[in-house]
């Protein structure tokens, strides 16, 4: 059947913001799905809230809407664009609930569009758990034993059927939030109640618990001629129990017989058959019972999911894109296999090889939250590796992960708590995985280990043998080491660094220490390399280098076409480079709050750039989640760990002209020295420049000398250093480590004793890592620059202005282009700084620099001579593709001064007169950390982020909000409770909301400054002060927005109830002053209703030319 | 030593073109020759070893574990190991895990004296047999020389003008019960996974006469499910013999070798065609073509797996077959009373025909799928409509003989 020529238009909703549960895989597969249509020559209109995403490029669809994903916008989307139809299956469970609300709402019927990948019937099959289940039963297939509850009583009933221990799924949710396991009645009725609330249709599944029981996935396709082909077999590592994105996992499956296997395959055909998936691809997840075999279907996904990502990048087999082909018509057979290109799509990809995954968590940031892991996903990112057999890609996954680990242990940083051994194998956490090293170490057998811990002993085994390997490998110095040993490490996936520490133990120690007046002792971080180095000189020596094979969909039974490898140790090599002009580009490793899909963007434009300038790409990078890992976005792909060994492998094999590693955020940063000392020829801002705009003590004198401002610092390695450090500047100061990204670990501290505390208990102060002190600029504006620099002329991206101030870390903070209360003067002076910055590091590429305002004088809080997250944001504001120009003058393929004048980019970022206002507003991920206060700080905790556009400061935020999900109310009661510094400048915002209509409740304290500048406003109490109080009038809907800065120590508890509650009841709370005049003003357009929506192709285009 | 106690001993794969290939033995001491073949299935080792197709070939599995589920009772295609020789990347020494497993499979190899050998570099041998294609090859766990191997290779039989069959073939006619008992997978609203008989077939149990040229148990049960009384009988049974049985259809089993060498068999197929409905797989397929008047050839290296697209000319749509075969039907010699029924989509080799005016038809795949998908089931069905329609002489619609025994 060929394509429809019935519909020329189709619209694709993408999947909004980042969150724990949604990342970028579904930027991934709606740049696929409009690159798939628009081959097709159907005219694309593509609507996401997120910036950041490759799929919101002005180039990937005929009509790019970067508004909220909400079903008013989009009707306002529809009636401009009247698209024929609809493809709901690429943009996650946003996409799909979206366009399920859309045809609820009669939307789609009004304006005929059409569904198609998924009809609205499917979809609710799919979706709703009751009805899904009886489909299965009805098939003849089996489900845990459940029922469907609305209320505590109803799910009384069902337990009293199902038994305990329960699990609970609410209806229509993310991710699984909301979900989890129940071992008793008392936790029962306290996590239905929950879990009732947070669904949006109040409905819940209790379910009988097939915990332990091996859990499996398959990536099935059809097509509307029922021709059915499964992608990809995934086996969970971790049994049931933990939700599959926590779980490492492998594909393919390999615990199952064929005739197992054959079952599962014929169930999941029957499962998409049976839902009514006509076309497209699906994820059915089975549990089956280790002792006798039984299987349970546990769910489906009527659309492409982060599994898929995962399989398409496991398999070379591109999902998304099918699907997309599959939706206008047709078939598996008429599509090619690009890969092998002489094949077709209708064929089930065969691996000659294991791939592991392994999800990222950041529980580090929420200290308060409850680490096991549940059914609940709460992993922020993840890795996959690649090797010939599971150890391989296993120990590959662990360094690829960055968590200053160089593989599954074996490299001195277990920290384990023998007492907990057997709580922390039985209770899946983060660490479960190290603790089953120890367990294997200190003598716990297999079975003994898998009655704990249930995971199957076959990988169980793998495990032992690693451990066994290192046992035998202990026994020798790097000198003794046999050549077989060590080649048969290098094919278990062992890094060099972990042989180094493997062999360090029984090197002899240098005689006599060191002697006095010798040179200083080279650090931990140079020893560790030195002697990682040596393990790779001596391998080299002896000839055990590894060699890349291909990803080719058919274990090498045809030739393949798209470079797209990984190594390992065998014996023939198939990389096959190329004698053309080359760039490698590091990508940026998995995501993690702080360092997400922006950095994966700004390596895509990289590759862009590049490209137009007739070089060869190479990406290296271990996300399955990104577009950069896609097949054809690079010239070559090596899906590999970013760690220093494998990119020299990877340099070795290419000899590239140049690498780039300023675009992938603090991963390939961190590698910048390490590659300059092996004559890496990195392009771009050096290394030198990096690491002195990293040192504090270097960087102040270049501030000094410059005579430009910044805020006293020092830094300390010791609790006295600290203390002396922080009197001499003078309270509050900001505290942090050094190196890092994201703010980790950082604070404000405000007197003595919190600096103790900090210095004690938060951070792991040494001589390597000191801490840094700075003297906090409180109540400060804060504005962020983006530029592209050549080393002389420098060209202003875009000025950001903070919406909220000083101490929330920028990261956390909403922003707006062009800043819209600051003086031009303080433009002018941002302005100066960033060009005598960029000349005075030498940057060649992308700069970011923070600075804050206060008392009139404008102050460098940091600069990042680096791509930054706000470079997708301001491309955006822009249209200006900033990381390609960045990356041609990196190049030396654009001479920036010539483009410039041609462009005058540089005027559009300085114009105090555009346009359009554009915010950047934040998620957070606070629902997924019960016990986590949400209150913003120095540390960022946002997983992601959306964009708003408009021509008022205003509608932009209104926007943005409703990109994140925020939904502000337009009317009702106003709860106002904030600090005391805070209570003067509070009367206009409430005098605001006063005259939007609201009306205002207050705590004592307020109310007393409200009615004396003549506000009208109820007093409402505490809740430590009796009741009804606050968070009464919260639980039964009596507050439509709470304003609440915080107050200090004394009330916290009070607070943070309040916080929480508001939280659980989706009610708007605002943390900062500022943030509430920008919701007023939101509160004002969407009360005058005056918005409106526009593509980015109809936005006049100042500098879209981007290079040649 | 190595955990578990085995010693492991180095072994050798040398090919007929010299390549060799180091690893370690984890089967039987000694050394085997045979063809190198390939095969891309990710699951199915213990079936792909049993089955009897494989005879005279080493089998290189491309999937890297091996071993994984151990090996269990009922996954056996024929009653022992078959293959010359197994090559793998990475033995599961003792760690095999399945709640159906009852040993380990290097006990099983090594019970068997089957020569097999582990961390070779899989990859490479198959990219070497794809380019070059299929060839003659050894493998021994002696120290001898690359190039004493290599002769002991070049010196052992060519597939090409090689009858195997007789190796395989039962040697007394026998009758088949079991059927595929828990692992029929039944999906109801009309969706016929695993062969299922439809309502009102167990009336009569049909008589099959198999020929057995190296037939599968899983082939035998797919019979049995579809309502079926099998009698399995050697290859060398005549026509007169096998009608003498009194079939309601005569089976075709897949075999090893060259089908063109199996004279005798294409002969008394010959004799057989328009007698009863016949249904061949594989080889069977293969002699179906030579007795239509078609020709066989040899494919470059074959198709061994269990992801091969073929499309139902009939239907239109596409279906994922289990395929082990190294000799193709050419499509150009066939009568036009043949018609192409199947084509495989990866190279648009003939997958199945059937005749025109006559009750028989073949596909080259294996439509029980034992290991593979079961896409292809209705095949079975569809022999049994065959024979249902056709009016067998000895036929009675009177009672049924056998006391209408229904497994």
């Amino acid at each position: 059947m060929p394509r429809r020529t019935d519909i020329r238009s189709i619209l694709i909703p993408g999947s909004g913001p980042i969150v724990i549960g949604q990342a970028c895989e579904f930027d991934y597969s709606g740049t696929q799905a409009c690159k798939a249509l628009r081959e097709e020559h159907y005219r694309v209109i593509l609507v996401n809230s997120n910036p950041a995403t490759i799929m919101t490029d002005p180039e990937l669809a005929d009509a790019t809407y970067i508004e909220p994903l909400t079903v008013e916008s989009l009707e306002r989307i529809i009636a401009r664009e009247r698209p024929d139809a609809l493809l709901p299956t690429v943009g996650g469970q946003t996409g799909l609930n979206l366009a399920v609300d859309l045809h609820r709402a009669g939307v789609l019927e009004r304006y005929g569009v059409e569904l198609i990948g998924a009809s609205a019937e499917a979809v609710h099959i799919a979706e709703d758990r009751q009805r899904f289940k009886q489909r299965m039963l009805d098939i003849g297939l089996e489900v845990p034993r459940s029922g469907i509850a609305h209320s505590l009583d109803e799910a009384m009933g069902v337990v009293a059927e199902t038994a305990f221990p329960a699990i609970i799924r609410p209806s229509f949710t993310l991710g699984g939030e909301g979900g989890g396991i129940a071992y008793n009645i008392e936790e029962f009725s306290e996590m239905v109640e929950k879990a009732l609330d947070i669904s949006p249709i109040h409905q819940i599944l209790v379910e009988e618990s097939v915990l332990g029981w091996k859990e499996f996935e398959l990536e099935v396709m059809r097509d509307r001629a029922d021709n059915g082909v499964i992608i990809c077999s995934i086996e969970n590592v971790d049994p049931m129990g933990v939700h599959t994105g926590d779980s490492i996992t492998v594909a393919p499956a390999l615990t199952l017989t064929d005739r197992e296997y054959q079952r599962m395959r014929d169930m999941g055909l029957a499962v998409l058959r049976a839902v009514g998936v006509e076309t497209g691809g699906s994820n059915v997840q089975f549990a089956v019972h280790p002792k006798d075999g039984r299987i349970s279907v546990i769910e489906m996904n009527p659309r492409v999911s982060r599994s898929s990502a995962l399989a398409s990048k496991a398999t070379g087999f591109p999902i998304a894109r099918i699907a997309a082909k599959l939706a206008v018509g047709y078939t598996l057979d008429e599509l090619p296999n690009d890969i092998t290109r002489e094949t077709p799509a209708s064929f089930e990809p065969t691996l000659d090889y294991v791939v592991v995954k392994i999800p990222r968590w950041t529980f580090e940031k929420f200290a308060e939250s409850d680490p096991t892991l549940g059914t609940q996903m709460r992993s922020v990112g993840e890795v996959m590796a690649i090797g010939r057999t599971f150890a391989e890609a296993f120990q590959k996954a662990w360094r690829s992960l960055e968590q200053g680990r160089d593989g599954w242990g074996a490299d001195g940083k277990d920290r384990m708590d023998p007492e907990r051994l057997r709580e922390r194998l039985i209770t899946p956490t983060p660490e479960r995985y190290f603790y089953l090293r120890y367990a294997l170490q200190s003598g716990m057998s297999v079975d003994q280990i898998a009655a704990l811990t249930r995971i199957d002993p076959w990988f169980l085994h793998q495990f032992e043998s690693l451990v066994n390997l290192e046992g035998r490998i202990r026994a020798f110095s790097l000198d003794t080491l046999p050549p077989d040993l060590l080649r048969q490490a290098k094919r278990m996936g062992y890094s060099d660094a972990q042989l180094a520490h493997l062999l360090r133990d029984s090197q002899p120690a240098p005689a006599g220490g060191q002697p006095a007046g010798a040179q200083p002792l080279p650090t931990l971080a140079e020893q560790r390399l030195s002697a990682e180095l040596a393990v790779r000189e001596k391998r080299k020596a002896l000839g055990i280098v590894p060699t890349f094979h291909c990803v080719d969909t058919c274990a090498a039974e045809f030739p393949a076409y798209t470079p797209y490898l990984y190594s390992s140790y065998e014996s023939e090599d198939e990389a096959a480079p190329t004698d053309r002009r080359k760039v490698i580009i590091l990508g940026s490793g998995p995501n993690r709050i702080g360092q997400g899909i922006e950095f994966d963007y700004c390596c895509c434009h990289a590759v862009f750039g590049l490209r137009k300038l007739d070089y060869e790409t190479i990406m290296v990078n271990c996300n399955p989640e990104t577009v950069s890992t896609d097949y054809d976005t690079a010239d070559r792909l090596y899906f590999e760990p970013l760690t220093l060994e494998d990119v020299l492998n990877i340099v070795e094999v290419e000899r590239p002209d140049g690498v780039l590693i300023q675009f992938g955020g603090q991963t390939p940063l961190k590698l910048a020295r390490a590659l300059e000392r092996m004559q890496v020829p990195i392009w771009g801002t050096s290394p030198e420049a990096i690491d002195l705009a990293e040192d504090r003590d270097r960087f102040g004198s270049l501030l000094n000398a410059l005579d430009i401002p910044s805020p006293e610092y020092g830094s300390a390695t010791s609790w006295d250093e600290a203390l002396a450090v922080a009197r001499a500047i003078g309270y509050p100061v900001v505290v942090r480590p050094s190196y890092v990204l994201g703010g980790r670990a950082m604070a404000i501290v405000y007197d003595d004793a919190s600096l103790e505390r900090y210095m004690r208990q938060a951070v792991d102060a040494s001589p390597e890592h000191p801490v840094l002190i700075d003297r906090f600029l409180e109540d400060a504006f804060e504005m962020d620059v983006d530029a592209v620099s050549d080393g002389q002329t420098v060209v202003i991206a875009g000025i950001m202005e903070q919406i909220e101030l000083a101490g929330v870390h920028s990261g956390d903070s909403a922003c707006v282009i062009p800043p819209y209360m600051v003086a031009p003067r303080h433009i002018e002076t941002m302005h100066d700084y960033t060009v005598r910055l960029a000349r005075a590091l030498g940057v060649v590429g992308l700069i970011n620099i923070q600075y804050a305002m206060k008392d009139d004088v404008v102050y460098v809080l940091e600069v990042n001579p680096r791509a930054s997250r706000t470079v997708p944001f301001v491309a955006k504001a822009t249209g200006i593709p900033w990381a390609q120009i960045a990356v041609q003058v990196a190049a030396r393929g654009l001479n920036l001064a010539d483009w410039e004048a041609r462009s005058h980019a540089h005027h559009v970022a300085l114009s105090p007169t555009s346009p359009m206002y554009h915010v950047k507003e934040v998620i957070l991920p606070w629902a997924r950390f019960p016990g986590v206060d949400t209150l913003l700080g120095p540390e960022m905790k946002s997983t992601g982020e959306a964009m708003g556009s408009g021509v008022t400061f205003g509608e932009a935020f209104a926007k943005a909000q409703l990109g994140c999900r925020h939904f502000l109310p337009i009317e009702g009661n106003a709860f106002l409770s904030v600090n005391d510094n805070d209570k003067a400048n509070l009367v206009p915002i409430a005098r605001e909301l006063a005259s939007l209509g609201f009306n205002l409740l207050a705590t004592s304290g307020t109310a007393v400054t409200l009615r004396a500048a003549g506000l009208a406003v109820t007093s409402i109490y505490k809740v430590n002060e009796g009741r009804p109080h606050a968070v009464d009038y919260i639980k039964n809907g009596e507050i439509a927005l709470i304003v609440n800065t915080p107050l200090g120590k004394a009330s916290f508890f009070d607070e943070r109830a309040i916080r929480r509650t508001a939280l659980a009841y989706g009610i708007p709370c605002v943390t900062t002053l500022s943030g509430a005049a920008a919701v007023a003003q939101a509160i004002r357009s969407m009360r005058d209703d005056t918005w409106s929506v526009q593509c980015l192709q109809e936005r006049p285009a100042p500098g879209r030319t981007s290079g040649e | 030593m190595e955990p578990g106690g085995m010693k492991r001993v180095d072994a050798m794969l040398v090919l007929e073109d010299g390549q060799s290939f180091r690893g370690r033995s984890f089967g039987a001491p000694g050394e085997r020759v045979g063809e190198v073949v390939f095969n891309t299935g990710m699951t199915g080792y213990q079936e792909i070893l049993s089955d009897p197709s494989y005879c005279g070939q080493l089998v290189v599995m491309t999937a890297p574990h091996i071993g994984n589920t151990g090996v269990n009772t009922f996954d056996f295609e024929s009653r022992r190991p078959q293959v010359s020789g197994f090559i793998v990347r990475a033995h599961s020494r003792e760690c095999y895990s399945s709640w159906r497993a009852s040993g380990s499979l290097e006990q099983l190899l090594r019970e068997h004296g089957i020569v097999a050998i582990t961390d070779v570099d899989t990859r490479a041998l198959t990219r070497h047999i794809r380019s070059a294609g299929a060839m003659r090859g050894i493998i021994s766990t002696e120290p001898v020389s690359v190039e004493a191997l290599r002769e002991k290779a070049c010196h052992s039989p060519q597939m090409e003008g090689l009858d195997l069959t007789g190796a395989v073939t039962c040697a007394q006619p026998y009758g088949w019960h079991e059927g595929s008992s828990e692992w029929r997978v039944r999906i109801r609203a009309g969706q016929v996974s695993d062969g299922q008989a439809s309502a009102g077939e167990m009336v009569r149990p049909l008589h099959v006469v198999a020929y057995d040229f190296g037939i599968k148990n899983t082939t035998l049960r797919r019979l049995v499910d579809h309502g079926c009384r099998v009698t399995v009988i050697p290859a060398k049974t005549t026509a007169a013999e096998a009608l003498a049985l009194q079939p309601d259809g005569i089976f075709y089993s897949n075999g090893p070798g060259d089908p063109a060498a199996a004279t005798y068999a294409v002969e008394t197929l010959r004799t057989l065609l328009g007698r009863v409905p016949i249904f061949g797989i594989c080889l069977g397929h293969q002699l179906m073509g030579l007795a239509l008047g078609g020709q066989t050839f040899k494919l470059p290296f074959g198709h061994h797996g269990i992801n091969h697209p073929v499309r139902y000319l009939v239907t239109g749509c596409v279906e994922i077959t289990s395929q082990n075969h190294g000799f193709a039907v050419d499509a150009e010699s066939l009568p036009s009373e043949v018609e192409v029924t199947h084509l495989n989509l990866n190279d648009g080799t003939v997958e199945g025909l059937r005749h025109r005016g006559l009750s028989c038809f073949s596909v080259q795949y294996h439509p029980e799928a034992g290991p593979g998908p079961h896409d292809t089931t209705y095949l079975f069905a569809e022999f049994v409509q065959e024979m249902r329609a056709a009016h067998a002489p000895w036929r009675s619609d009177t009672g049924c003989r056998d006391g209408c025994k229904v497994s």
